[in-house]
């Protein structure tokens, strides 16, 4: 009793502490394409400059894995829309009023802060030309042009919210055809198409000098921006992010999502340069420098996969040990992990992701059921190739099992074993660049933001360390098998 | 008074064992006495090597008992008889990862000897088997044939064993290799005389090198008794068979 009653004013001040100083970096995510990014860093430097910790966990791939991050309390907050949140997060498009969905998320403990302004939807754009030409302001305008050359993404021509209702919406008489996302601005600026669907604050717009028509009959749903968190946020975060409160329009997004689409410009850069063009930071935040990141990069990668490996290798040489003796033991051990070694590993990673979350484990764990079958099927084939002859002169000289292991199975296995060993680190060191779409790090970020970014440059300075550390992992086990393997059964090397 | 008890080096008593679809040893009744060498002579398949694969307890038979040593096999502890006896087979006998030396001390270095006591023991027995000290930090594939198998029965001796069981030591050598290590094996059983039994299909190793023969044929025994009965009155005419060959031989 006394006890409790001297604590609690002890716990009062640690819980206070708590508030006032966050004890832990807020984590950032984003999904994988250029805005996000970009509204991401802004948030992250923005913090960052009001001296709280941020973790970045950019780049995730898609809405599915980064509400399930949230949820899970992988990252606190991260960019989205108010289209999406209806749409596809709470599956209600009846939804359409900033409010209602509000009271929706609520309800279920998420929230979303102050709309930063512009409105992400799609739009339907003409080019420059014929927008003079016929004096065009509103879709309602294409009434009565029928001649008009209309294409559009393949994804628009079947969505329910894209040209089917539009069509019978607005009356539209036009003959559309489809087609590739990434050809639409180049068909319009060689003047094979006149008119197409866009998503209203691309940065090509501008570029292209596309004009977007007023969606006049209200037919598309609204997609507003605004960081989306859980209600736990801590509210110091909350006020620091309000200040970015409306200050983002279509056509600032436009012009951001145009920075970034420049080769000599990172993301990091653009949410910098943002910040203190609003006057939000006073000096533009040094962005980590090429090697820092590098480093910091691989240390991650390295970190997924050696920790993958070194448990695959407990577990399939473990097994492979007790169940070799048993052929029907031993060919179900190799057919599951066979089987599990089919499962694409993005859809691989998707699945576990509402078991473990996103981050490093679900990475981890993917990559440990991946290296399990080289593993597993060296050891077992090996062991079971060794001469019958072999074991039974290691029974007659009374070993006991674990002895038979050491001095005799291991040493005569070891070759094929450190072969399987070293497929599987190869395997994983490129596997592991996958993981950065959940969230994961390590060398796949820099390919995934790159991906995103249409960055050739960027993906490279991921590609190409991965690709030395496969190199450098194959000399690794070279060296690592002159120590361990006599010469004459060497598998490389042998002269 | 556990060495006083033992009789026999090996006993069968109506020992019946199917290996897949062929009885390989057919209600075998046995006494193989100590301080001798006794060959166990037979064609492929005719059971032999089951026989001593019976009597270190690598297999357990379908009916009837097996005593080794003075006891009745004990299949859940095997152990402690085994490390009575030395075993060597042919061909893949030496471990191809070890070193001869580290081979032959393989089971000293079980046993938990001293580093001394294992140099000692080793030299001792490169000295009875004649075999040169260069050979020690080789791997077994770089040594002769004949190196080879007096390897192997270096490291069936290393532990001193009361019972020395060899299947087909020495087939797979040239006549002139194989003519000295018979000498040498003889040597070695007058110096340092071990219980003996010898697996071969050849029936002048059998008879150069051992006191009592049995010959088996289809996992029976045909006859059992010392080389000079069975030379002599051979039961049947497969036995006759195999000893017309080796008039004037017998020593």
């Amino acid at each position: 009793m006394t006890v409790r009653v001297l604590l609690l004013p002890l716990l009062a001040v640690l819980q206070i502490g708590a508030d006032e100083v966050l004890a832990q970096p807020v984590v950032i995510g984003s999904k994988n394409f250029a805005e996000n990014y970009i509204l991401a860093e802004i948030a992250a430097q923005l913090l960052e400059n009001n001296g709280i910790d941020v973790e970045r966990r950019l780049g995730l791939n898609g809405t599915k894995i980064s509400f399930e991050a949230l949820a899970n309390d992988a990252i606190d907050l991260y960019p989205e829309y108010s289209g999406t949140i209806s749409e596809v997060i709470l599956a209600d498009s009846r939804l359409e009023d900033w409010e209602d969905i509000e009271a929706a998320l609520a309800a279920r403990d998420f929230m979303l802060l102050a709309p930063l302004g512009f409105n992400n939807t799609y739009a339907i754009a003409v080019t420059g030309e014929v927008g003079l030409e016929h004096d065009l302001q509103n879709i309602s305008d294409l009434k009565q042009l029928p001649q008009l050359r209309v294409a559009f993404p393949h994804e628009f021509l079947n969505r329910q919210d894209g040209w089917p209702g539009l069509k019978v919406l607005y009356g539209l008489p036009q003959r559309v055809r489809g087609i590739e996302h990434g050809l639409i601005y180049e068909a319009m600026a060689n003047g094979q198409v006149d008119a197409t669907a866009v998503y209203s604050t691309d940065g090509e717009i501008s570029r292209s000098g596309l004009v977007i028509l007023k969606d006049d009959l209200g037919y598309f749903p609204e997609y507003r921006a605004a960081y989306f968190a859980r209600t736990d946020l801590p509210s110091g975060v909350i006020s620091v992010l309000s200040v970015l409160s409306g200050r983002i329009d279509d056509v600032r997004m436009q012009e951001l999502n145009r920075a970034a689409l420049a080769a000599d410009t990172s993301i990091a850069n653009v949410a910098s340069m943002f910040l203190v063009a609003e006057g939000l930071v006073s000096e533009s935040a040094a962005s980590p420098g090429f090697l820092p990141q590098l480093w910091r990069n691989t240390q991650r990668h390295l970190k997924l996969t050696v920790t993958a490996l070194v448990l695959a290798i407990l577990t399939g040489v473990g097994i492979a040990v007790l169940v070799h003796r048993h052929r029907p033991l031993s060919n179900a051990f190799l057919y599951i992990t066979g089987l599990l070694q089919t499962i694409p590993s993005i859809a691989l990673l998707a699945l576990l992701i509402p078991l473990v979350g996103v981050g490093q484990k679900p990475a981890i764990i993917a990559l440990f059921l991946y290296s399990l079958l080289p593993i597993a099927r060296s050891t077992v084939t090996a062991m079971q190739a060794i001469p019958p002859g072999y074991r039974q002169v290691a029974a007659a000289m009374a070993m006991t099992r674990p002895q038979e292991l050491r001095y005799v199975l291991m040493p005569l296995a070891m070759p094929h074993v450190l072969a399987g060993i070293r497929t599987a680190a190869v395997i994983s060191i490129g596997t592991a660049t996958l993981a950065a779409f959940i969230g994961a790090g390590g060398l796949g970020d820099p390919i995934v933001t790159g991906l995103a970014l249409n960055d050739s440059s960027l993906i490279l300075q991921g590609a190409v360390p991965a690709a030395c550390l496969a190199i450098l992992t194959e000399i690794l086990f070279t060296g690592l098998e002159r120590r361990l393997v006599v010469p004459h059964m060497r598998n490389s090397g042998r002269r | 008074m556990a060495d006083t008890m033992v009789a026999t080096a090996a006993e069968f008593s109506s020992v019946s064992l199917r290996r897949g679809e062929v009885l390989a040893l057919d209600e075998v009744s046995l006494s193989l006495p100590l301080g001798q060498t006794t060959a166990v002579l037979g064609a492929s398949g005719s059971g032999k090597s089951t026989l001593v694969q019976l009597i270190i307890g690598l297999l357990r038979p379908d009916s009837g008992t097996v005593t080794t040593l003075g006891t009745p096999i004990d299949f859940a502890n095997p152990r402690p008889m085994r490390k009575r006896i030395g075993y060597a087979i042919q061909d893949v006998s030496l471990f191809p990862h070890l070193t001869v030396d580290k081979n032959i001390l393989l089971p000293a270095t079980l046993s938990g000897w001293h580093e001394a006591e294992k140099r000692a023991r080793l030299y001792e027995l490169l000295e009875l088997m004649q075999l040169p000290a260069g050979v020690l930090e080789r791997y077994p594939h770089e040594l002769s044939g004949g190196q080879q198998q007096r390897a192997g029965l270096c490291r069936a001796m290393v532990l001193r064993p009361e019972l020395l069981l060899l299947d087909e030591p020495f087939s797979g050598l040239d006549t002139l290799t194989r003519k000295s290590i018979h000498e040498q094996f003889l040597e070695m059983q007058q110096r340092a005389p071990v219980s003996t039994v010898l697996v071969t299909h050849d029936p002048q190793e059998a008879i150069n090198l051992s006191h009592g023969l049995v010959v088996m044929k289809s996992g029976r025994v045909q006859q059992y008794g010392s080389v000079a009965e069975v030379v002599e009155n051979p039961v049947n005419e497969y036995v006759r068979h195999l000893c017309t060959a080796l008039e004037g031989i017998r020593t």
